[in-house]
């Protein structure tokens, strides 16, 4: 029965496609209606085929958890970030060579456009795959429960991406709200929605019937990121199309009440994206692969609460000395510097959940890359407060220091706790007893680790030698450089941003294929090869 | 399994959680943490009673300390222009052609100027103002529309060939392409390219000189020197604007070109545009 809706919903989805793709007014949501047209199609005949047909009893995954969408999860993982390191790095050297902004790809592949994909695809792509499949990894083994809701998790797996999919073409085809890290215009918005209330469905759900008394404080990040997430997504993305028959839409909010929303959203999106979120994720991946108990459970509550509290009054530090009135400034400014402490809790948690295991730092690279993921997430816990701070604020801001700042997050927080993540689960999930190559992750490591050292420390001096040159005034008050004089005196920098992000993306490249080799089950496994589970 | 376990490693007893194989120590707050973060928040309510924070129903807190990002930006503001208040009161109303023999407002204007110059002229002539393909070169002594002090001010307050400004400058060169034949152009181009001594092709010098004196030397002279009345370019000083090849030289006379600069008054004030003036004309071509 559930079958014939379906089929019924699919044929309504495959018309309005059809008819959208006929009556679209831009290119990027014609393109995007041939596309639904198409997986639509796929969609119904695979239902089709599989109406009225006895359903096969799948043998399951021998723990009794729902692992298929982890490991589809992890590939994606691993398949965007690599992605979104590449464009990353072939941006990084467009902003050193313009040339680079070829003529013949105009405008499909200029600066603007690109900039764009890469941001999306590192954070949404490679950051969301990699939180939706630790987290339902996670939140099975600490629940002691399958996950809730059946198939909901495959959808959750194929809607998230097929999001991504459609956010990325349409940067590239010119289908964009100008809103940073929240591009996508209104039908993608819409999808993202939906996808993501199945999302929390099926966290909840399995959370809800767990087995265990009590609720793993990882648990408590990854709901706190999801449902925060929903709530930041619907209210900054609250806009009218233009016509249901084009990409284009107009913003609810104007001017500096726009302004606000988009950063009290961006910068949650920071928070409980790739803050709360991936603290679930190094709270069980870091007490694990240590064998050692978390640090303190007492601190895991304090800094829970007081990070989650905090963090959604932070936003305004993004607009000092705008539109927007001093008393705002001044609190988002204030919340920033109390959350210093309870982001270092994580930190804190994190390293010194190593206690009774350090010597592991030299013979583990997972737990070496954890442990320089949790220094870099102090660092830029830090400095964030600190460049929240109005006088430092008037000399870091527009300049690249914030881009030097959140590449240090992004790269040595996020990149690494999910490098280690991918590294710990690849042979769990395959049925491997470890990875294919021990010496890959170690090389990784350093690759990583040298490019963002390379790659944040350019940043840091072409950042503050730009707000210097920017402010700089003779002593009649009059300015000295123009803005191109501070664009030729970052080139060095930018050459040397490049090639830290060459370095990263190398790491990326090692990664995938040392996966490869081990899901494939490669032969240097000195012990018996492990039955793959599927 | 609720039992709580003693930890030999770290001599801590563990809470008796277990998720998986994860258990928790039971460690107290680590006391630096806690302390700092009390601090930060005693820092922060201090500081959101000096400064502006808290909202009301329809104003804000101001703060003991009066503060405000705006009141500061337009103090420092006030104090720069009644520091140079007086030399720009005598810079919005000199005699430009006397300015040079004032040597302290001269040389106020060319550091005023260049700022001027770096914020608002540099985007197209070049950050040292020597320009670029369309954006003409101003340290050299070719002049479109006349290099005298006079002149260079009038340029900047009006603009060339914008629709805001009436008292803009305006020419328009015809495109020849809907006159002339291709050849005919080919040849006027060897004809241009000739005049200031490039390589050009000899055999259509002759059909070329015909048709310039036909077509060009109402605007651009008898011996193609130009006319500054007109922008009309001198021909003749192998400084090209949009380049001397014969693929730009072709375009130029088919389609013609028109370049357009907006008009700076009001945007900038009367000593800005005397100051940013002053600074072109020292540039090394003011005449």
């Amino acid at each position: 029965m559930l079958n014939y809706i379906k089929l019924i919903l699919l044929g309504g989805v495959i018309l309005f496609a059809a008819l959208a793709a006929n009556w679209a007014h831009d290119l990027a949501y014609q393109v995007h209606a041939l596309l639904i047209f198409v997986v639509g199609i796929v969609m119904f005949v695979w239902v089709l085929r599989h109406t009225d047909e006895p359903v096969a009893v799948s043998a399951g995954d021998v723990t009794g958890y729902m692992d298929g969408p982890v490991r589809f999860g992890i590939v994606a993982t691993a398949f965007w970030g690599v992605t979104g390191f590449l464009v990353g790095t072939f941006i990084a050297f467009q902003l050193a060579f313009p040339v680079l902004n070829f003529d013949w790809a105009q405008p499909y592949a200029n600066f603007g456009r690109l900039r764009p994909l890469h941001t999306s695809a590192v954070i949404f792509a490679f950051g969301g795959n990699a939180l939706i499949a630790t987290s339902f990894y996670v939140v099975q083994r600490t629940s002691a429960q399958r996950l809730w809701g059946g198939n909901l998790a495959w959808f959750v797996f194929w809607g998230y991406n097929l999001f991504i999919v459609l956010a990325a073409t349409g940067y590239l085809l010119g289908a964009t709200q100008s809103k940073e890290y929240a591009e996508p215009e209104w039908y993608v918005d819409i999808w993202l929605t939906i996808v993501w209330v199945a999302y929390l469905a099926v966290f909840l759900g399995t959370i809800l019937t767990r087995k265990e008394r009590h609720i793993y404080v990882a648990n408590w990040f990854f709901l706190s990121f999801i449902v925060t997430v929903a709530m930041l997504h619907i209210v900054n993305n609250l806009s009218i199309p233009v016509s249901i028959w084009g990409s284009k839409s107009v913003q609810v909010f104007a001017g500096v009440q726009d302004a606000m929303t988009q950063w009290w959203y961006g910068h949650n999106a920071v928070g409980f994206f790739l803050t709360a979120g991936f603290l679930g994720m190094m709270y069980y991946f870091v007490p694990k692969q240590a064998g050692r108990p978390v640090y303190s459970y007492k601190l895991s509550i304090i800094h829970f609460w007081a990070l989650i509290f905090l963090y959604i009054w932070a936003g305004p530090h993004h607009l000092h000395y705008t539109a927007l009135p001093d008393w705002a400034s001044t609190l988002g400014m204030v919340f920033s510097i109390v959350l210093w402490m309870p982001s270092w809790g994580g930190m804190i948690n994190g390293l010194m959940t190593l206690q009774g295991a350090w010597d592991k730092l030299r013979t583990d690279p997972i737990i070496r890359l954890m442990v320089a993921s949790l220094a870099f997430y102090g660092m830029s816990t830090f400095e964030g407060p600190m460049m929240s701070i109005r006088a430092v604020n008037s000399l870091s801001h527009y300049t690249d220091w914030t881009i030097g700042h959140v590449h240090s997050g992004a790269l040595g927080w996020n990149g690494m706790i999910t490098f280690a993540a991918i590294y710990f689960l690849t042979p769990k999930l395959w049925g491997r007893e470890k990875m294919y190559s021990i010496s890959a992750i170690n090389t990784h490591f350093w690759l990583a680790t040298i490019g963002i050292v390379l790659y944040a420390s350019s940043m840091w001096v072409s950042g503050i030698m730009e707000g210097l040159m920017w402010r700089e005034v003779d002593a009649q008050g009059f300015l000295v450089n123009s803005f191109a004089d501070t664009v030729s005196a970052k080139f060095p920098m930018n050459v040397v941003r490049g090639l830290g992000g060459v370095l990263y993306l190398a790491g990326g490249l090692i990664m995938v294929w040392n996966m490869w080799m081990t899901i494939r089950g490669g032969a240097s496994v000195k012990a018996p090869v492990g039955v793959a589970a599927e | 399994m609720d039992e709580p376990r003693y930890d030999e490693a770290t001599k801590t007893y563990t809470t008796g959680h277990s998720y998986d194989g994860i258990e928790e120590l039971n460690t107290p707050l680590p006391r630096w943490w806690l302390w700092t973060l009390y601090m930060t928040i005693v820092w922060a309510v201090i500081y959101s009673i000096a400064y502006p924070a808290w909202p009301l129903v329809s104003s804000a807190t101001a703060g003991f300390l009066g503060y405000s990002t705006r009141a500061e930006v337009a103090a420092e503001i006030a104090r720069v222009e009644e520091a140079n208040s007086e030399l720009n009161t005598q810079l919005a109303a000199v005699d430009l052609n006397a300015l040079k023999d004032n040597e302290p407002l001269h040389q106020y204007a060319v550091s005023a100027g260049a700022s001027v110059f770096a914020n608002n002229c540099s985007q197209c002539h070049g950050s040292g103002a020597a320009g670029a393909v369309g954006y003409p070169n101003l340290l050299d002594d070719d002049w479109l529309w006349g290099g005298d002090m006079e002149a260079i001010v009038t340029t900047v307050r009006h603009g060339i060939r914008n629709e805001q400004d009436e008292d803009a400058r305006y020419s328009e060169m015809p495109a020849f392409g809907e006159q002339l034949e291709k050849e005919e152009i080919a040849a006027l181009v060897a004809y241009v390219q000739s005049l200031s001594g490039l390589d050009h092709d000899t055999t259509l010098i002759e059909q070329g000189n015909e048709l310039f004196v036909d077509n060009c030397t109402a605007c651009h002279g008898d011996t193609g020197i130009g006319d500054r009345e007109q922008g009309a370019p001198n021909l003749t000083d192998s400084v090209w604007l949009y380049g001397e090849s014969d693929e730009a030289l072709t375009e130029t006379i088919t389609n013609a070109r028109f370049g357009v600069m907006p008009p700076w008054s009001p945007r900038l004030s009367d000593a800005q545009i005397n100051a940013v003036a002053a600074y072109v004309h020292q540039k090394g071509g003011g005449e």
